[in-house]
């Protein structure tokens, strides 16, 4: 009886998604960034959501995270409305979710180590087992770094940013994994790593991610399923073969096919 | 008619900018109260920033105090001894460094030097977004940055007051020495003789507040600054100049309770 009620607990636990937006809206002023945004993303999924420039995919994914209190309509993150949780659950709930960052967001004043020990040194949870230095160089091997670990961010290229700043945001191995343009700017060998690196994720440690993306091989070989976002709504979802033959005049022209 | 309009305009727009400043003061200290007095507590980032003020002003707190002691003898000196009171010398510079120029050369200088650096450094971290990426590390940014800051000039700018007052007193011992010859001894017993509780006890709370105010000034400029270099540029400055005087007024009002207290 009591395994039976657990096994019903462990499918429905399983079976709520990692993700789930509903109606969302943002405005800044008069400009409507999202206007009624809904959009669930299973457990273990990879969401790529594409758009053009300055349509709001930055915005929403900040949304998600916290970093921007929406005007209204509910976000579940986790099992977890975010707009209910005080600033301490909040906290935790973060330290489950990884977010790369569009401008890297490194910390300047520190060393490539030290921007990856710091969420290993504020992680509260102390769910990382073994030693700090082990998890910062592995971290490093994962974007193929390991030699920049000692050099400020001042020192590296922009690339060379860019991919640091994956790998803090994965070094906590989060369950869910937000990507702000994670191969923008990169050389299509380097592009074709990261990629590699995203879909390695998903496999090894069942992470969802959601990857926002202009690169289309990215698109390709890591969605699961493809949001386009234009006018503050999920304009329309489906997988990459699905919007790539759709008769849709907006999408085929976002797609110039 | 145009210009006492003009002037209308200038002087209402100033008045707001003050009140306005003064409420983004208050409702940051606010917000920095409510989140620092919550555990957990970032004890070693506390630290930390004690060091780097420390480390940052010591010598330039030093030598100012030491040149300011050393002239303060130098510029009263002849006065004094046409006075007859020659003698009161150690006791008025005591009094003086004491009460008046270690405490607000200190605050001063750290304000131009420590609150614009924190300005510019938060004011910084914010526009490229490294204060969000702390706060999606579950860091919250106005404990372990602003908080932490905040205490940390609380705590220094009263230590580097003492240390100010000290180099000072020999700045003044050295000034006496140029002309007259005072023994070291001597000179130190003059000098603690003249110096009551009185003096000591709000020339040195007074820092505390000095202190608090500077980091205050500096981290609330820089959190808010406004995007782009030059909203960085304009927060270091700006935060000079109100922590600047905002010292000020508050060792005026220091010096009218105490007055008022009889203690002058
Ligand atoms: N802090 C802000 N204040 C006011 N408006 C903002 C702010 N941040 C973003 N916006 C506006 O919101 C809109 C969406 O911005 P967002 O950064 O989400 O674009 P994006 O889709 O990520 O574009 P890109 O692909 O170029 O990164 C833009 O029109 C922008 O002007
Ligand atoms: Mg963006």
């Amino acid at each position: 009886m009591d395994t039976a009620l657990n096994i019903a607990q462990g499918v429905s636990v399983a079976a709520q998604p990692a993700i789930e937006i509903a109606h969302l809206r943002k405005a800044f002023g008069s400009n409507v960034v999202l206007r009624d945004f809904n959009l669930t993303v299973q457990n273990g999924e990879n969401v790529v959501v594409m758009g053009k420039s300055g349509i709001g995919k930055t915005i929403l994914i900040k949304c998600i995270i916290g970093l921007i209190k929406p005007d209204g309509g509910t976000l579940r993150v986790l099992g977890k409305d975010i707009s209910t949780l005080n600033h301490r659950d909040l906290d935790e709930l973060r330290m489950r979710i990884g977010f790369v960052f569009q401008s890297s967001a490194l910390y300047d004043s520190m060393t490539v180590r030290e921007n990856l020990e710091f969420p290993l040194r504020r992680d509260r949870r102390n769910k990382i087992s073994g030693n700090i230095e082990d998890h910062v160089r592995e971290a490093l091997r994962n974007v193929g770094l390991e030699n920049a670990i000692d050099l400020m961010p001042s020192e590296l290229s922009g690339g060379m940013r860019k991919r640091i700043g994956i790998a803090r945001g994965l070094i906590l191995n989060p369950e869910i994994v937000l990507y702000d343009e994670p191969t923008t700017g990169l050389d299509p060998i380097t592009s074709e790593e990261i990629t590699h690196l995203i879909l390695e994720l998903q496999k090894k440690y069942k992470t969802t991610s959601i990857i926002i993306t202009h690169d289309i091989d990215l698109a390709r070989e890591t969605a699961n399923r493809i949001v386009f976002l234009t006018n503050g709504i999920a304009y329309m979802q489906g997988t990459y073969d699905e919007l790539m033959n759709t008769t849709d005049p907006e999408i085929k022209h976002f797609f110039k096919r | 008619m145009a210009t006492s309009q003009d002037t209308k305009t200038v002087f209402s727009k100033a008045l707001d900018e003050f009140f306005y400043g003064m409420a983004e003061l208050a409702g940051f200290s606010v917000n920095v109260f409510k989140e620092g007095i919550k555990p957990p507590y970032e004890f070693k980032e506390v630290l930390n920033q004690c060091y780097e003020i420390g480390i940052k002003s010591f010598v330039l707190v030093g030598v100012t105090a030491f040149i300011l002691g050393l002239v303060l003898v130098m510029q009263s000196r002849p006065t004094m001894i046409e006075f007859g009171a020659g003698s009161y010398l150690p006791a008025m510079s005591s009094i003086s460094i004491v009460r008046e120029i270690g405490p607000l050369v200190t605050a001063l200088i750290c304000a131009g030097k420590i609150g614009s650096g924190i300005s510019a450094e938060l004011g910084s971290m914010k526009v490229t977004e490294q204060i969000d990426a702390m706060e999606v590390s579950g860091t919250n940014p106005f404990k372990y940055l602003v908080a932490t800051r905040i205490l940390a000039t609380t705590l220094m700018i009263p230590i580097l007051t003492v240390y100010a007052d000290f180099i000072s007193l020999i700045g003044a011992l050295t000034g006496s020495n140029i002309k007259d010859d005072v023994n070291v001894h001597f000179y130190f017993n003059r000098v603690f003789e003249a110096l009551h509780y009185t003096d000591v006890i709000p020339s040195f709370t007074k820092t505390f507040f000095f202190g608090f105010t500077i980091g205050l000034v500096g981290c609330t400029k820089g959190y808010n600054s406004k995007k782009g270099t030059e909203g960085v540029g304009k927060a270091a400055n700006v935060s000079v100049v109100v922590s600047m005087v905002g010292v000020i007024i508050i060792d005026m009002v220091v010096t009218q309770i105490t007055s008022m207290l009889g203690y002058l």
